[in-house]
């Protein structure tokens, strides 16, 4: 079984939702998702935020999902951490 | 997210919070001076049957209901999509699907809701008295005054309200309203009355 561990996402946004909801709503995705989210540049409508996601097993659909919802646009995806685990008999 | 959460996240994100309660207060101070001087209008008359004064007060608050949900719709849908079309443009994206697209769809159909709704809501209420008083309920006063006093507390707390968000005493801010209800009932008698 592949588990995805860690993503580290490019991600464009609006202002508002505001980056502690923005990181909140991603967090809530699952139930052990730890986010940090990185401001990186800040225009006059939108920012770019760096969004890392740690956790068991990321549902990258579902997080994907979220950022459209918020109005955000994933860029890129800018580092990938998976483990394999061999599956349960 | 329930309904209410999702409302006040939309709220949130068009930072539309204060202008739906500027609409609120507004329109249902509005609403309020405008049964005042309609029915002090009835008071320095020739007496009018009750029924008449009635179908005035209710035809004048529907208008301002209607006027009230038509013109906040169609001012605030032209707002939020141009809004929406600037961040479209900042973002290279289509953002229909998202929360700016839903707020851009239903943050003018609760402006329009709030707005129509504070003038008719309010007027109700002023009406209430002369209805009572023609179902055959007897009034400690006559309903015309009881109208008057019951138009003049909501006057007040609109007031207080404003003062409570503009962070000035409750009652400096219930009196100014207050005021100016005076001040257009002294116009009435000044233009109006014989």
């Amino acid at each position: 079984m592949v588990l995805v561990k860690r993503l580290v996402l490019d991600i464009l946004k609006p202002h508002q939702p505001n980056s502690l909801e923005f990181t909140r709503t991603l967090a809530e995705v699952g139930n052990d998702y730890h986010v940090t989210l990185t401001v990186i540049e800040i225009d006059e409508d939108t920012e770019s935020v760096e969004v890392e996601i740690q956790a068991r097993n990321i549902d990258f659909e579902a997080v994907q999902s979220a950022i459209t919802d918020m109005s955000g646009s994933l860029h890129s995806i800018d580092v990938v951490e998976i483990y394999s685990e061999p599956a349960k008999e | 997210m329930n309904p209410l959460t999702q409302i006040r996240f939309l709220l949130r994100i068009t930072h539309t919070h204060s202008l739906v309660r500027r609409y609120f207060v507004v329109n249902g101070f509005d609403g309020a001076l405008t049964m005042l001087g309609l029915i002090m209008g009835f008071l320095i008359s020739e007496p009018a049957d009750l029924s008449v004064i009635i179908s005035a007060c209710l035809g004048a608050a529907i208008a301002l209901g209607v006027s009230g949900v038509s013109s906040a719709y169609v001012s605030e849908l032209a707002e939020r999509r141009r809004a929406l079309r600037k961040l479209e443009d900042a973002m290279v994206a289509d953002l229909q699907q998202g929360a700016h697209g839903e707020a851009a769809r239903w943050i003018p159909m609760l402006v329009a809701l709030v707005n129509g709704s504070a003038p008719l809501i309010i007027c109700l209420i002023i009406i209430i008295p002369l209805w009572l008083a023609e179902a055959g309920m007897v009034l400690f006063i006559a309903p015309l005054y009881v109208s008057i006093i019951t138009a003049f507390i909501l006057i007040f707390l609109l007031g207080v309200f404003l003062g409570r968000i503009s962070e000035i005493s409750w009652l400096r801010g219930g009196l100014q309203t207050l005021l100016v209800a005076l001040l257009t009932i002294l116009l009435i008698f000044l233009f109006a009355g014989d």
